[in-house]
């Protein structure tokens, strides 16, 4: 492996590939330098100019008041989501917003207000690189998360074991490693844990049980944040995190041996995640030909990787909502709290033909035409987001720059130096019959071609 | 170049001839399914199933629902407590001619009220706290049986595949219109990136894209060919559901392999105006239901099938105040076919007596439908797909 493909994966696993803006001679010690001391500063997800609702106002509505208000937090849960799909595709930090987007795989939720959503997300970014005892416990007091896992029903009187549950089951200790016992009291511990009229989160006081809890064998008067800190103290923890990310970063196939040693020195450090994310791209085996090619990009990395790839700036983003839906993945609206199931699961007839179809319809500022079943929780009748596939692609590429990075390249050489730039480094496809007769047209024609060839093929979905 | 002259320059006649080894690759699960075709069709938004097949002896229902029940004259009568929305001549005909098993208070335990969750709950056939990324069809396909090789044993009509049609290695496949999925890959791009592929011994994640993508091409060849052998000449609503109906038919009538159709027609989440809009719906649903149970039993296919009628839940008891309905939980399932053993109203009506917070209480769990299409109507032991065992229920 050489070096320009050894910083090429590692772009393409811990980010969203190379930039239009990268210079060619990337390093890979500067590659990775960069990747995590960009991270400091980092845009906030907010739309100006929006009105926030708590949902406090909202129980105040009369239903139709309500139901028009609705269909305005819908519409301003998509801006977001166009909003994060484009600093995606352009931050510099891009290891937070690769994390980031792991994180809301794991700690998935799914809610109608828009002002929800914005703290939801802006809280994973902030912790993305942090201390996962201290995303864990941001997390456990988002009011989108408390909502969406019913804790804010979890009273002193008639518990509620859904959020109890799941921060075991799905986000720490997974399935197997914990008692029914241990549920039953640790949502005892959550009772309470709510959210205020301004929707912030607050304990409520009267509806908190504080009476005697064993969990994990041991009794006390255990809080909340009890619980929360006992989870961290269990190897379990650890173990599960580390191998999800592993597999998220690595490769779906585990090896054990791996996640065990990064596991140990996960919960040594406190749960440092970027110092786990460093052990992780710095491990030999982690450029290893079994790992290479052998993710499948799930439908945002791919989106975004041929945003940034070739600078794709569009004057209506819109018809990428329908992209991620026809493919499975929309941002903010994961399929239930265990979050994407990814791997081969994002592939089928339709998904992987419209994969296919995509770079050129984008190239060809073409639609989509296709139609999609609507299940939006809020608008399940909808069918104006059908028209969005119809919708032209209003989107240009900026072959300049892309066509650019090949300046020095020979003729004789293009199709190796555009395969690599593309595709994963172990990938070697032939140069189709039909791009061999055209090795004579101008050059950026050539590489245009060539270019749009490679990322339609199966081997682009792969990273 | 079109799709037919490449493959006679490139000296082959199929698209599977490309990838031999592909489809050779798994190994075959002896199990011979026997017997029926399952069509499926899905009500998305969750159908009010008390004003489908009205409760119009009960007087609960009409001081639940002081404008939106449906007057006793007005129901299509087929018991002394049960009788279909006036719009629904369609199946009530069909009843009356035996070919309809119905049961209520359908459901399970725990019933989640979120119209994604609780359609994730009917396609993965799971419990209401468990999580799976496979669907009950999918699950069938995974299992290897002889049949399931093909791309096009579990078709859905539709441009992106149900979670029900989902497997672990093999998916369900998804088309709405033949002849455009046929044109769209007939351009070359897609036979030249196939050249020269070869099945690999390790099962890469690239071998499996490829594989998919044979598939997709075979399966496109073969779907389009069934449906421009024997199109329906039947007529059919002019509605998506129509013409996806009579698109199955087509394809059931060329004699195609598929064992499993799959369509699903939305709009039934009416918190608001319901009357209007299950008039609309329902008259669409009814009349596409008896056109494709005609067509079918005319050309002598109707004893081989069974088909489902269903939506993720039913609507709350209590109307609300937007002449509507919310989201509820059990609800009734429609089950059609021309050789039903039982025949009729299964059970009893729902029991507006006794709910769960003005929610109906589910009386059969959904799997046991499930279990009994596998079981007994193609004959495959559904403890492989359920993950354990629903007693079968006798309507095949």
């Amino acid at each position: 492996m050489t070096e320009a493909q050894k910083t090429a994966h590692l772009l393409r696993r811990a980010g969203f590939g190379y930039s239009l803006r990268d210079k060619s001679n990337l390093s890979f010690d500067e590659a990775l330098t960069r990747l995590f001391s960009s991270n400091n500063t980092y845009e906030e997800l907010y739309l100006q100019g929006e009105e926030r609702v708590t949902m406090a106002e909202l129980r105040k509505m009369t239903k139709e008041e309500r139901r028009e208000i609705l269909d305005d937090l819908a519409a301003n849960v998509k801006k977001l989501n166009l909003d994060w799909l484009k600093i995606m595709g352009k931050a510099d930090g891009q290891l937070r917003e690769k994390m980031s987007l792991f994180w809301h795989g794991h700690f998935a939720v799914r809610v109608r207000g828009f002002a929800q959503v914005e703290s939801y997300i802006n809280t994973l970014r902030k912790y993305a690189l942090g201390n996962f005892g201290d995303l864990l416990m941001a997390m456990s007091k988002e009011p989108a998360m408390l909502r969406f896992l019913n804790n804010v029903q979890n009273k002193k009187n008639s518990p509620n074991e859904n959020f109890a549950r799941e921060v075991m089951e799905l986000f720490t200790l997974g399935r197997g490693n914990y008692t029914e016992h241990d549920i039953k009291d640790a949502a005892r511990a959550f009772t309470g844990w709510g959210v205020n009229d301004s929707d912030e989160f607050e304990l409520k006081v009267n509806q908190h049980d504080t009476g005697s809890k064993t969990i994990f064998g041991k009794t006390g008067n255990w809080e909340g944040e009890d619980v929360i800190r006992m989870i961290l103290e269990r190897d379990e923890t650890s173990i599960y995190i580390t191998r999800k990310i592993y597999r998220f970063f690595v490769n779906d196939q585990v090896n054990e041996t791996h996640v065990a040693a990064l596991a140990k020195d996960f919960k040594a450090s406190n749960y440092d995640i970027p110092k786990l994310l460093k052990q992780l791209f710095t491990a030999d085996w982690f450029y290893a030909d079994e790992n290479q090619g052998a993710h499948i990009k799930s439908p945002v990395e791919l989106i975004v990787e041929l945003n940034r790839t070739f600078g794709i700036s569009y004057d209506n983003a819109q018809p990428l909502l329908a992209v991620q839906r026809v493919l499975g993945q929309t941002l903010f609206f994961p399929p239930n709290v265990s979050g994407w199931a990814g791997g081969r699961n994002w592939i089928d007839n339709s998904t992987l033909i419209t994969r296919m179809n995509l770079p050129k319809k984008l190239a060809e500022a073409g639609g989509l035409d296709m139609s999609f079943k609507s299940m939006d929780d809020e608008s399940p009748n909808e069918f104006q987001q059908a028209s969005q596939l119809k919708n032209k692609f209003n989107c240009r590429f900026n072959w300049e720059l892309f066509e650019a990075k090949f300046a020095d390249v020979a003729t004789e050489n293009l199709w190796q130096a555009v395969s690599e730039n593309l595709l994963a480094s172990k990938i070697k496809p032939d140069l189709p019959d039909y791009l061999k007769q055209k090795l004579t047209n101008p050059r950026p024609e050539i590489i245009r071609l060539m270019a749009l060839y490679l990322v339609r093929l199966p081997e682009y979905q792969l990273a | 170049m079109k799709r037919r002259q490449f493959l006679q320059l490139s000296g082959l006649t199929t698209t599977a001839a490309l990838i031999p080894g592909f489809l050779k690759a798994f190994e075959t699960n002896l199990s011979v399914l026997s017997g029926k075709r399952i069509v499926i069709v899905q009500l998305s938004g969750g159908n009010d199933g008390l004003n489908t097949l009205v409760p119009f002896s009960n007087n609960i229902y009409y001081e639940a629902r002081p404008r939106l029940a449906i007057a006793a004259d007005q129901v299509l009568k087929i018991s002394d407590d049960a009788g279909f929305h006036p719009a629904l001549l369609g199946m009530k005909y069909l009843y009356d001619e035996g070919m309809m098993s119905i049961y209520n208070s359908v459901g399970y335990p725990n019933p989640d009220r979120s119209h994604f969750r609780s359609m994730d709950i009917w396609h993965t056939a799971s419990n209401s706290d468990e999580y799976l990324n496979t669907g009950w069809i999918g699950r069938l396909l995974d299992s290897n049986c002889k049949g399931t090789e093909h791309a096009w044993f579990a078709i859905e009509a539709d441009d992106t595949l149900s979670l029900a049609m989902k497997g672990s290695r093999r998916s369900g496949f998804a088309v709405k219109d033949p002849k455009r999925l046929h044109a769209a890959l007939s351009d070359p791009f897609y036979q030249q990136v196939q050249v020269g592929k070869q099945a690999s011994e390790q099962e890469s994640e690239l071998s499996f894209l490829y594989k998919t993508l044979a598939s997709t091409t075979s399966g496109a060849d073969y779907i389009y060919e069934k449906s421009q052998a024997k199109p329906s000449s039947a007529s059919y609503p002019q509605h998506e559901l129509g013409k996806s109906l009579k698109e199955i038919s087509g394809l059931i009538q060329a004699g195609s392999e598929s064992r499993i159709y799959y369509t699903s027609i939305s709009g039934f989440d009416t918190h608001v105006r319901q009357a209007e809009t299950q008039q609309r719906l329902f008259q669409v649903v009814g009349d596409s239901l008896k056109s494709f149970c005609m067509d079918l039993k005319a050309s002598g296919n109707f004893n081989d099938t069974v088909v489902m009628v269903f939506s993720e839940f039913g609507r709350r008891v209590k109307q609300n105040a937007s002449n509507g309905t919310d989201h509820g939980t059990a609800n009734s399932v429609f089950l059609l076919g021309g050789n039903l053993k039982n025949a009729g109203l299964r059970n009893a009506m729902p029991d507006l007596t006794k709910l769960d917070d003005g929610d109906l209480i589910h009386q059969l769990d959904f799997r046991r439908i499930y279990a009994s299409l596998l079981d007994q109507g193609i004959g495959f032991d559904s403890t492989q797909i359920l993950g354990r065992k629903f007693d079968s229920l006798d309507f095949i």
